[in-house]
């Protein structure tokens, strides 16, 4: 074998060619070479997408799994994380401080641990969006597919976890009387544009970590920020009284803050619709579908240059 | 796949051009080696050319045409830019300048990034399958034959195993296994396939071999020139990042032997 492919070695190198005297570019073109690494166009790209959607999902799993699998209580901490969290604060702001802020008990309870774990849900995603590309580098480095298939994924398993802390969130909701009913319903869309709205974010926020790493450290400040002003531990309408109009309309027109009032209106009995600003679903449509559609594009065209050191 | 080549010389069909590609890579920090952090705020103060980045030219204008049928070694010392190359005509590196054009999907052997050492192996097989691009049911049809192949439940059940409780050797021909299961148009092999036992280096090379003979063109990457004079045709010689040396296995291993003074 090894004699053979030597001779032709050399009548490769000797043999006169039609070819010859074609640039590269020529080359390529005539026997339809593309080049490597080009970016897809956008329709195509999703399609590439599509065709790994059970890599994207196993990649979203294996993550999840992987996070405890060295604990003895093992995948228990899925549940048992959230429930610790929601016991830290129910200890601070409910027996300590007292901070229902005008509301009773039953109301606030529920209402600061369903604002905890929206606001989580999306401080997750973006916190492992900024390091979707730049902490995954040997990935993208030693294979081919869709980059955009990591910020996803990595959406994906905070969704995941975010499913887990709803089971505490039940819980919760039920210990403090207000039992299921029809508007529960209303979980599944607010989830929905939530997600969309949350892989949008760390589609972006993975394209500006991958050219800046350094965003994985200035971001945790940024989203503290955030949550401060989302009314995460205090109602918006309660605290801002007296304020004027447009102040109020501004907090509450918040990404972050509509979906937990969406959230707090489906599972909360005694939260009503007064507390939700009006146009309130169309706002949260509007969220999702433009931060979703503008951070996939973003992401996108810059698509053949991930991997860069 | 040699009498084809010699029946139409003419009609020899391209599957890999590149045309001057240069590759750069860019180390954050790395400028001054001082990793204090007034020496990091020095540098953003003092603008210039780029604020704290060495950059590193791997390849420097590398310019070749591969063609169908063909299996091209790569050699040159440690650190001339083979296995950068490798990876920008698997267009997995952005080009600094100039382009690699390819036919199809060049695929890089190799798997090792996407699998994580706290899942068993079984869910690593199923992951490395899925990243490296083949479908759910590919991966069900190919799973025993990986498992056998890698023969890590020779000694046991170890496949329910999490992979950090492999030994080196182990994980390494699980790893190979994985990566060695798909087919593929252009094939690149980075070295380090030594690995394993005796037993397993002996079955690896057949698989190569039988992946050779599937792919379009071959890509190995190796210090070994003895596998190197055993599957290829054709030798590209880089050195410092430049192409020093293209040309039949024999011509350019004879040199570069006299070159590293063997």
């Amino acid at each position: 074998m090894s004699e053979t492919t030597h001779d032709v070695g050399v009548a490769v190198t000797a043999a006169p060619s039609p070819d010859e005297g074609l640039t590269a570019t020529q080359l390529a073109a005539k026997y339809g070479l593309a080049v490597s690494g080009a970016r897809p166009s956008l329709v195509e790209y999703v399609r590439q997408l599509w065709g790994r959607r059970h890599f994207i999902l196993a990649f979203s799993q294996a993550k999840l799994t992987a996070q405890y699998s060295q604990a003895k209580l093992g995948q228990l901490w899925q549940v048992a994380t959230p429930l610790l969290n929601a016991g830290v604060y129910y200890f601070v702001f409910g027996v300590i401080l007292h901070a229902s802020r005008g509301m009773s008990q039953d109301i606030y309870i529920p209402f600061l641990v369903t604002g905890v774990f929206v606001f989580t849900f999306s401080q997750s995603s973006i916190m492992s969006g900024v390091r979707a590309i730049s902490g995954n580098l040997g990935l993208v480095r030693a294979l081919h597919f869709p980059r955009a298939s990591l910020p996803i994924s990595f959406a994906l398993q905070q969704l995941q976890q975010l499913l887990f802390s709803m089971i505490v969130l039940f819980v919760v909701a039920i210990g403090f009387g207000s039992y299921p009913s029809l508007s529960w319903l209303l979980i599944l869309p607010i989830l929905a544009l939530q997600f969309l709205f949350n892989t949008g974010l760390a589609l972006a926020v993975a394209r500006m970590g991958a050219k800046t790493p350094d965003l994985a450290q200035l971001m945790p400040f940024i989203l503290r920020t955030w949550m401060y002003m989302s009314g995460v531990m205090f109602s918006i309408n309660h605290m801002m009284a007296g304020r004027p109009e447009w102040v109020v309309r501004a907090m509450e027109v918040n990404p972050a803050a509509v979906f937990m009032d969406l959230m707090r209106f489906a599972l909360i009995d005694g939260y009503g619709a007064s507390n939700l600003p009006p146009h309130v679903w169309a706002i949260a449509l509007f969220w999702a579908v433009a931060v979703f559609a503008g951070g996939f594009v973003y992401f996108w065209k810059a698509e053949e240059r991930y991997g860069r050191g | 796949m040699a009498e084809q080549n010699d029946d139409n010389i003419g009609a020899k069909i391209p599957t890999v051009i590149s045309d001057e590609l240069h590759i750069v890579y860019r180390v954050h920090g790395a400028k001054t080696g001082k990793g204090s952090a007034t020496a990091a705020l020095s540098r953003i103060l003092k603008r210039g050319e780029e604020r704290g980045v060495r950059k590193v030219h791997a390849v420097r204008g590398v310019s070749f045409v591969a063609y169908r049928g063909e299996a091209i070694g790569l050699i040159g010392s440690n650190g001339s830019g083979k296995s950068t190359l490798l990876r920008a005509i698997a267009g997995l590196l952005p080009a600094e300048k100039g382009k690699v054009f390819t036919d199809g999907q060049p695929s890089l052997l190799g798997v090792n990034a996407a699998l994580m050492n706290d899942l068993t192996g079984e869910r690593n097989i199923i992951l490395g399958g899925l990243a490296m691009g083949m479908s759910r049911e590919q991966v069900k049809e190919r799973y025993q034959d990986i498992v056998d192949f890698s023969g890590i439940n020779e000694k046991g059940d170890f496949i329910t195993l999490p992979m950090r409780t492999y030994s080196s050797g182990m994980a390494a021909r699980l790893r190979f296994s994985i990566a060695a299961a798909k087919d593929h148009d252009v094939l690149m092999i980075d070295e380090a396939l030594a690995t394993g036992d005796r037993k397993f280096q002996k079955r690896s090379e057949e698989r190569i071999r039988e992946l050779r003979k599937e792919a379009g063109t071959v890509f190995l990457v190796s210090h070994n020139n003895k596998s190197i004079r055993d599957t290829c045709n054709r030798v590209l010689w880089l050195e410092r990042g430049e192409l020093r040396m293209d040309g039949p296995t024999d011509e350019v291993l004879k040199e570069y032997e006299k070159f590293t003074g063997k």
